[in-house]
């Protein structure tokens, strides 16, 4: 690395690119000593102040609750409880406003304090270090500790390390780069004894290789404090020039170790693991002293209150209480931001409560933080380039946004921005920039959970299909052994051929099963272990009666011993299910970190995958236990048998290949050896594939009745035939309008959200009986305006759009919504007619319906794809 | 309470287009003292009304496409245009030539396009090359100057109303005379004008002038020091080689620099930042090359100087390069290569 900075020899500092130096405004709050924050009339506490799921309340409205008591325990495996900050009276379970961009409210408990501050019981620990780490994870997990600098991640979480994860590095951040923040800075100056003490307890969870805290030096005393605080502990304390937003997590980590986190990664990937001074004080109050989270340090600074400071505040307390508390100056109250000014949000509600992620609280006038200017054309200056920390280029995300250009945007690496807003700082023509931003990975976002959401209605359809087809194989075979069961008496050699046919039957039943147990595990069915289960089944009921046709022959009793089969069947199957548990968590983890829409659904997979888990294992017990298995021996069915080693080897040809990268990444020596090996396993995986290909080939094929999509040729509602250079010509054509199109939609939404923000602070105002509105009015009229005119421009290009559509495709957009709803209609009819008759009809009849099934399907499918083209292709998505 | 909603960052740094804007406007006026003092009030002349033109025109087209007038002659990029314009002609530009130029730049150039921001081209230096194709008598007509004398106020007036031309008072560049006596030695040595203190007579005081307004908008951080140096470099090192080889067919390296609109240039024009490449190693690459290009034309071109052709071949060159040159975004093993601008 080039910009390589020594500090004191050892003590090395890396830099990352860009960075701002905005005015600090710290002095205003921290001159004094933190102060206790106010006893509110009641406290908010609402269920999620973390990232995850909500907590689950367990109280009643009426108990009368003690201080620290469990009011709401965490739920699911990404969760944090809730405990009561002070003693008193819980008056109402139900939603209230909290602290949320978008103004929601959310679930809360209301707790009355009755004055007495009474502790519940409290366990302290004289010798935390004499649990197991797991125990210590427990007792983190339910003192509700989540990361107290940030997203409000659950620690307990952050710090359970997976089997193969090593930490090279624990960094504790008290960088506190966000001007006005001043809450970590007397944290680490009054209480650095208490914050060692939680580093200690995080070096035991963890055991790093070593130990960095980073602390800008701004902030002399506090890295004072802690460096003698520090004397005999593992710590190295390490001093960073000041720069925002070297607090940012993946820039300390640059700025510390070198290290870049991965695009879409965790810190873990790289061995390091982040967490803030606060978390880790947090983690001694709840060790140490038994105290679960409730309270924090929260800044009051600006320009409108009289006393700015560091409150310690207990969680709930509403946000107007603490600003009564430090002295507010409601006339000059004109900006309130929870947060720092750089990445906080404003409030207009000052009714909602402080959180476990609330580190700061702005109350300014305008002439501390003035009322954004009107937004310039970009110049191009690159001044938001220069700034960024993570070498994105501003200005072309900010084009690809305003034009809606999703696709480029993401090109350009736009999720990997961190709403840092560096550029929008130094923008000299005042483009929101991050605004901007924010809007377009919502539409991404949205885009992708849609996405998602079709795929699993399409996986839905055809497990369903898989399904149908099962229970037909299964009842043709049941009629049969029926049939045969009514002959059994007659002769011998009717039996043994009837026999024979049962046999057949039913290893047609088994194969059709195998094929939906195999579709399911390729598109990773969470019920992938029933499907199994049947295959075992299947299998069973096939073995059954070859060795009946067997018998029949030779009238020798088939063999039954097949305990340790069973046994080690279920074994893997509880290995496999356990595995796959593990992946959903991590993904899960990952998708919450990341604040990414589908977290929930990943969690609630993880939650079925990890009940199927302990089902499985259950079941393990039970067979251990002596229950009888009831599979039978089977004779080694060949394609099985290369199924599992073809699966043997390419599982081991992975292991191979994660190894040969871990080796690389450490540039090992034995990294050529290793991948020379993963290469043999490839070449070995490969081979045995090809085997079951063949195999697979040489067996029958089972029946086959679900549509393939591909089948039939799509040339419904194409171009019409013109010349291929008009064809083009009108592409572009289409394009540009397409073009046009984004561009005012974003323009209308952005004009129509300003809008409505001015209308309600115009409407706020008036509430509260500002006097001077003409000048609010005048902006919001102003503001309609601009809003009216750009739908109205939107509007004349739709029609425009709508009728070169028509021109286009011979279809006008009616119609072929029409299509798309007719077909549509008509597959649910058959699929319900289809329902009805299942048990009924025919097995001809059947048949004949699941194929017409399958066409009509496959009809909807183009339909669907046609109207969805034609939107596109036209900008016109629906509204 | 009535509280403000909005986006964060809740602050925002100091710097505001419309400063940057004049703070470009103040870095060009010892360039322009300087070519009042040596060729009569001529410039200034044209400056004033360049500016009129420009703001009228913007205005004008503002209208016509529907945007807040106000907000967007804020912002002062047309006063720019228009002054960068008036600096580059000759001071005995009459007034229709400039108005053609200016109002060419805004029109065509700037708002056709779509407004600040969005022009590929640097509009001053589209208006220029216009009227050098148009009218290259009236745009290689220099005045004054030693060894001749300079026009007195009345005279730049008659000029500038297009009255009456400056017989005994015109004369040509210095760059223009070493291009038609390059290798003549006797002729080089005669011709005074090409004999100042380190450079052309005269025109090294304007260079000097321009590159001390450079310098301060270095200092104030309004540019980046990347194109100027680039561009300065890319200009000198092949000027260096040359005259290393035949001092009599090729001007120094200095006389390079300090002749023509080398500083204006390197400074003021090619600085526009939104027709130049965007990333750090872009802009060394877009300089160096605009650089190196005025050297050549110079010196094998048919025109005598090379500043507006250059830029305008790499503002059409600057897509490419910032195509090549993004930078690798944190988290990434090497930078995407996407779509430019
Ligand atoms: S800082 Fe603003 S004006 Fe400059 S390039 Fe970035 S977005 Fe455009
Ligand atoms: S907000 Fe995003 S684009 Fe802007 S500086 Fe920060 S990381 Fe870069």
């Amino acid at each position: 690395m080039l910009a390589r900075l020594f500090r004191g020899g050892t003590r090395e500092i890396f830099d990352f690119p860009g960075g701002i130096h905005p005015p600090e405004h710290k002095s205003e709050s921290n001159t004094t000593p933190i102060l206790p924050g106010p006893l509110p009339s009641q406290l908010i506490l609402p269920l999620n102040m973390h990232i995850g799921a909500p907590a689950r309340p367990l109280v009643q409205v009426g108990d009368k609750v003690l201080k620290g008591q469990h009011l709401a325990e965490g739920n699911g495996a990404v969760s944090a409880p809730v405990h009561a900050p002070t003693s008193g009276t819980v008056v109402a379970i139900g939603p209230r406003p909290i602290q949320h961009p978008s103004g929601m409210d959310a679930p809360c408990l209301v707790l009355e304090p009755d004055g007495e501050d009474r502790w519940g019981d409290r366990a302290p620990l004289d010798d935390p270090f004499a649990l197991s780490p797991g125990e210590l994870l427990e007792r983190i997990a339910e003192a509700g500790i989540v990361g107290l600098g940030g997203a409000g991640f659950p620690t307990s979480v952050k710090v359970s390390l997976g089997d193969h994860q090593r930490v090279r590095e624990l960094i504790v951040n008290g960088v506190e780069c966000e001007p006005f923040i001043t809450a970590d800075d007397r944290l680490m100056r009054e209480r650095a004894a208490d914050i060692v003490q939680g580093i200690q307890v995080l070096q035991y969870l963890l055991n790093p290789e070593r130990t960095l805290l980073g602390i800008e030096d701004n902030k002399p005393e506090a890295a004072a404090a802690l460096r003698a605080a520090a004397v005999g502990a593992d710590i190295d304390v390490r001093v960073v020039p000041t720069k925002y937003p070297s607090g940012g997590e993946k820039q300390l980590i640059q700025l510390l170790t070198g290290k870049e986190v991965g695009s879409g990664g965790l810190p873990i990937q790289v061995g390091v693991v982040c967490q803030n001074v606060g978390t880790a004080y947090a983690l001694k109050r709840a060790l140490f002293d038994g105290e679960p989270l409730i309270s924090r340090i929260t800044t009051v600074t600006g320009d409108a209150v009289a006393r700015p400071g560091n409150y310690e505040v207990l969680l709930g307390t509403p946000v107007a209480e603490l600003l009564q508390h430090a002295g507010v100056d409601k006339t000059r109250l004109q900006r309130l931001v929870l947060g720092g000014p750089m990445m906080g949000f404003t409030l207009h509600n000052p009714a909602i409560p402080l959180v476990k992620t609330s580190n700061c609280l702005i109350a300014a006038s305008t002439d501390l933080l003035p009322e954004p200017e009107p937004e310039q054309a970009c110049i191009r200056c690159g001044a938001c380039a220069d700034a960024c920390p993570a070498s994105l280029l501003p200005q072309q995300l900010y084009w690809y946004a305003k034009n809606d250009d999703l696709e480029r945007a993401q090109q350009q690496n736009l999720m990997d921005c961190i709403e840092c807003g560096a550029c929008a700082y130094v923008c000299p023509s005042h483009i929101p920039l991050v605004q901007y931003y924010r809007y377009a990975k919502g539409e991404i976002r949205i885009q992708a959970a849609e996405r998602a959401k079709a795929d699993r209605a399409r996986e839905r359809f055809e497990a369903r299909q898989a399904r149908v087809e099962k229970e037909q194989a299964e009842k043709e075979a049941r009629r049969r052994a029926r049939q045969q069961a009514n002959r059994a008496p007659a002769a011998a050699g009717d039996n043994a051929a009837a026999l024979k046919q049962a046999s057949l039957d039913a290893s047609k039943a088994y194969k059709a099963a195998v094929k939906a147990a195999k579709e399911a595990e390729n598109r990773g069915d969470p019920d992938l272990t029933r499907y199994q289960a049947e295959v075992e089944k299947r299998k069973t009921a096939a073995d059954q009666a070859k060795a009946a046709v067997r018998d029949a022959g030779k009238a020798a009793p088939p063999s039954t011993d097949t305990h340790p089969k069973a046994e080690a069947d279920l074994k893997k199957q509880v290995a496999d299910a356990s595995a796959a548990y593990k992946n959903a968590l991590r993904e899960a983890k990952a998708a919450l970190a990341e604040e990414r829409e589908d977290a929930a659904t990943l969690q609630s997979r993880a939650e079925t995958l990890k009940a199927e888990a302990d089902r499985l294992k259950a079941a393990l017990r039970d067979a251990r236990a002596g229950q009888p298995a009831s599979a039978p021996t089977a004779a080694p069915d060949p394609v099985e048998a290369l199924k599992k080693a073809v699966a043997e080897a390419s599982s081991a040809y992975k292991a191979a290949v994660k190894a040969t990268k871990e080796a690389e990444q450490n540039e090992a020596d034995d990294a050529a050896r290793l991948r020379a090996e993963a290469d043999r396993l490839k070449a070995k995986a490969d081979e045995l594939k090809q085997q079951l290909r063949d195999a697979k080939a040489a067996a029958p094929a089972t029946p086959k009745a679900a549509p393939s999509p591909a089948a039939a040729a799509a040339p419904t509602t194409t171009e019409p035939a013109g010349a291929g250079g008009q064809a083009s010509a009108s592409d572009e054509e289409a394009a540009k309008q397409q073009k046009r199109l984004n561009a005012l939609k974003t323009a209308y939404k952005m004009a129509h959200k300003q809008y409505k923000e001015a209308h309600s602070a115009l409407d706020r105002a008036r509430r509260d009986g500002a006097v001077d509105l003409a000048a609010m009015e005048a902006r919001v009229e102003k503001l309609k305006s601009k809003a009216d005119h750009t739908r109205d421009a939107l509007d004349a290009l739709m029609d425009e759009t709508k009728a070169s559509l028509l021109a286009h495709t011979g279809k006008d957009l009616k119609t072929l919504k029409l299509d798309a709803a007719r077909a549509e209609t008509a597959l649910r009819d058959k699929s319900d007619e289809l329902k009805r008759l299942r048990d009924t009809a025919d097995e001809d009849t059947l048949k004949r319906l699941t194929s017409e099934l399958g066409t009509l399907e496959h009809d909807a499918h183009l339909a669907r794809r046609a109207l969805k083209q034609a939107l596109e292709e036209h900008g016109l998505t629906e509204e | 309470m009535a509280l403000i909603n909005a986006s964060s960052p809740h602050t925002r740094g100091p710097v505001d287009t419309g400063m940057v804007m004049r703070q470009v406007i103040y870095a060009t006026l010892p360039g322009l003292a300087i070519l009042t003092l040596l060729f009569g009030i001529g410039t200034l002349l044209n400056v004033v009304w360049a500016i009129l033109v420009a703001v009228l025109c913007e205005a004008a087209m503002l209208r016509a496409r529907g945007r807040p007038i106000a907000l967007y002659l804020r912002d002062g990029s047309a006063v720019v245009t228009a002054v960068l314009l008036a600096l580059a002609l000759p001071p005995t530009a009459p007034w229709w030539l400039t108005f053609i130029g200016v109002a060419f730049a805004i029109i065509v150039a700037k708002q056709l396009y779509g407004g600040l921001g969005m022009n590929p081209f640097n509009p001053a230096m589209v208006g220029y090359v216009l009227l050098l194709i148009s009218f290259p008598v009236a745009m290689t007509n220099w005045v004054g100057g030693a060894p001749y004398r300079t026009p007195d106020v009345l005279e730049s007036v008659f000029q500038f109303l297009g009255h009456g031309a400056l017989d005994g008072l015109s004369g040509a560049t210095p760059l223009d005379t070493f291009r038609t006596f390059a290798g003549n030695a006797d002729a080089l040595d005669r011709m005074i004008v090409l004999h100042g203190r380190w450079a052309g007579l005269g025109w090294e005081w304007v260079n000097l002038a321009f590159l001390l307004g450079g310098l301060y908008l270095l200092f104030r951080r309004v540019i980046g020091w990347h194109i100027p140096l680039a561009f300065l470099a890319g200009l000198a090192l092949p000027a260096l080689i040359a005259w290393q080889i035949d001092p009599l067919r090729y001007a120094d390296p200095l006389f390079h620099l300090f002749s023509g609109g080398t500083m204006l240039g390197a400074f003021f024009i090619a600085t526009d930042p939104v027709s130049a490449a965007t990333s750090s190693r872009g802009r060394l690459i877009y300089g160096a090359l605009i650089g190196i290009l005025i050297w050549v034309i110079r010196t094998y071109g048919g025109y005598p100087d090379a500043v507006a052709f250059s830029v305008l071949l790499l503002n059409l060159a600057a897509p490419f390069i910032d195509y090549y040159t993004r930078p690798r975004t944190y988290g990434h093993e090497r930078a995407k290569r996407g779509a430019g601008s």
